[in-house]
């Protein structure tokens, strides 16, 4: 283990260059400090040395396939970070006068029509800093319109084939959760629908494709019964990735979505980066989207305030995690409306390729036909004790970031894996070998695989002692 | 796997003992071992009314979060503070010291509802 930055030798190092600050300031004695700040005091070579030792026991994208499904890992191309960082970008401040940015203002205007294009919707806020949040911020907009309807709607159906944070999401916005179970197949049924459905439906949750990776079949039939109903459908589009530039949300039904920016459109996110989870509305639930936002007056881009009566207010301080809007606008222009749809065309390729070479393998719950993601169950497919988690650990042996496991609830032993567009069939064929040699390892020598990891800079942690009596420092 | 022929039984996984007009309840053996190793319990108020087949409380384990449904509709009279600090009473005494709470019955006959340990140990 490296140590970290104050635990290095203390002793001042030898350094060239003196401080060239005033170290002597005249300063009344009760403001003086008694004891030195606990800052370490390292030569600048050190101070790298330790940074990039660091860096070199990293799992990045930049240095592995990262096939971590409903992630979406894709490669970051290195234009976006080349114009992100550029002064007029990276050195403005958010509380500059509005004619000093007119620029940011057009890319947040230009983004929010892009998005509307690409889901179907009428209008987006972009202020939401992640998927979840996106998820409370459009929950609350439907909690809104409901209230201005003077209906009392307590309750949101979330199918088990739904994200996690769903519930979570309905839950933090006030709502009771009403689970739907999916059919064998993964997809919803329109009938069971209807036998859950009551006046106090505020609207149902879809994440489509769903966790499962699988494009639900019945969303007509499913808006028909919930629009009937007076109720709403809300998409999640963290799986947008498999259907951008094909189909739109907007089309389908559904009334309120938001879009993972970080992962739809290629911005760095997980550990090495913020997310963006804008929220899209159709026209009739305009009024309620949180304020600011960007309009063009007579040629000026201007923030309006307006609907601050009806809005469910700010979510996010200033106007929402502008470097990551900024990114995904230039991966979006830079690819354009064909190059979205060929990107979502490769991903659901690259993964029915990947789920075609491994389905003999494992267990594939829903089919040999999944869109940009899938999952595995290991389950009566390892040998003797050995359980998916162990076969996760063993790929970082291998230099592999582990996929999802666990993931979605309704597979045992499950493992979720979404190759991306960005991966050539040499590293998917690589990485299915590996995934395979682990798999026949695991009935030749099952101990390899159940003390893995061995290679990696810490050996397997122990993740039970770690969540009942965990040790924070600093 | 050890199921107590002197229990009700959910087929949520839940168990109900009746001692007077409490209901004793907690999670099965079973239950305990598909959820592996729980590192987080969460409890409902003493005082708190539930309907029977009602999320009350919640278990946690490094893989996953699951709700536990109140296996009979009643006030919450007592809370098992013990399992808080040392949730893996769950998993090494489900029956005895790992209970979650106690209920005050309201109806007798929502126990009648629920399964013999025979036909739980066929719905597993």
């Amino acid at each position: 283990m490296n140590k970290i930055l104050n635990e290095i030798n203390s002793d001042r190092e030898t350094q060239i260059f003196d401080c060239d600050v005033e170290n002597d300031i005249a300063l009344d004695e009760k403001y003086k400090r008694k004891n030195n700040p606990n800052i370490p005091d390292l030569a600048e070579g050190t101070v790298v040395r330790h940074y990039t030792a660091l860096s070199r026991k990293n799992y990045a994208l930049s240095t592995t396939f990262y096939p971590l499904g409903s992630c979406t890992m894709k490669y970051n191309p290195i234009i976006n970070e080349k114009i992100a960082s550029c002064a007029k970008f990276a050195e403005v401040h958010p509380l500059q006068p509005e004619n000093t940015v007119q620029g940011n203002l057009e890319i947040m205007f230009e983004l929010e029509k892009a998005l509307c294009e690409i889901s179907g919707m009428n209008n987006f806020t972009l202020q939401p800093a992640a998927g979840a949040h996106g998820e409370h911020t459009g929950l609350l907009i439907i909690s809104e319109y409901f209230k201005s309807k003077k209906e009392k709607r307590t309750k949101i159906i979330v199918p088990d084939s739904a994200h996690g944070t769903n519930p979570a999401s309905a839950n933090l916005s006030g709502f009771e959760v009403i689970s739907l179970k999916s059919e064998p197949d993964g997809t919803l049924s329109p009938d069971k629908l209807k036998e859950i459905l009551t006046p106090e439906i505020a609207c149902i949750m879809m994440t489509n494709p769903n966790t499962l990776g699988v494009f639900e079949k019945h969303i007509p039939e499913i808006a028909e019964i919930m629009h009937a109903n007076g109720s709403l459908l809300y998409y999640d589009g963290a799986n947008l990735n498999a259907v951008m530039g094909i189909a739109r949300p907007g089309d389908m039904g559904f009334d309120v979505m938001h879009i993972n920016l970080h992962k739809t459109f290629s911005t760095p996110h997980g550990g090495g980066g913020p997310g963006s989870g804008p929220v899209g509305v159709k026209s009739f639930l305009k009024d309620f989207l949180p304020v600011p936002t960007v309009v063009n007056e007579n040629g000026l881009f201007k923030l309006n305030y307006k609907n601050k009566k009806t809005s469910v207010g700010q979510m996010k301080a200033f106007y929402g995690n502008f470097p990551v809007l900024l990114k995904a606008f230039v991966y979006i222009k830079s690819v354009g409306g064909n190059g979205l749809k060929e990107a979502s065309v490769q991903a659901n390729i690259n993964a029915n390729y990947v789920l075609n070479l491994l389905k003999d393998k494992v267990t594939v719950p829903a089919g040999n036909v999944c869109t940009h993601e899938f999952v595995l169950s290991s389950k009566g497919r390892l040998g003797e004790g050995v359980r998916t988690l162990d076969v996760a650990k063993r790929l970082l042996d291998y230099g592999y970031y582990a996929p999802t496991i666990y993931f979605p609830l309704i597979v045992e032993e499950a493992m979720m894996i979404e190759p991306t567009e960005t991966e050539s069939k040499q590293t998917l064929d690589e990485f299915v070998k590996v995934l395979s040699g682990i798999i026949d390892e695991s009935k030749n020598n099952p101990e390899a695989v159940k003390n893995a990891p061995s290679k990696t800079p810490v050996s397997r942690l122990n993740e039970v002692e770690a969540a009942r009596n965990p040790k924070l420092r600093w | 796997m050890n199921i107590p022929s002197n229990l009700f039984y959910a087929k949520t996984h839940e168990w109900a003992r009746k001692e007077g007009s409490k209901v004793y309840v907690g999670i099965t053996d079973h239950a305990q071992h598909e959820i592996t190793d729980i590192v987080h319990v969460e409890l409902p108020e003493v005082g708190k009314k539930f309907k029977k087949t009602q999320p009350c409380a919640v278990v946690e384990s490094v893989k996953s979060a699951f709700d536990i449904y109140s296996p009979v509709s009643g006030t919450v009279v007592e809370v098992n503070d013990a399992v808080l600090s040392s949730p893996e009473l769950i998993n090494q005494s489900p029956y005895e010291k790992g209970f979650f709470f106690a209920i005050e019955l309201e109806n007798e006959n929502d126990l009648k509802d629920l399964l013999s340990a025979e036909d739980y140990k066929k719905s597993i």
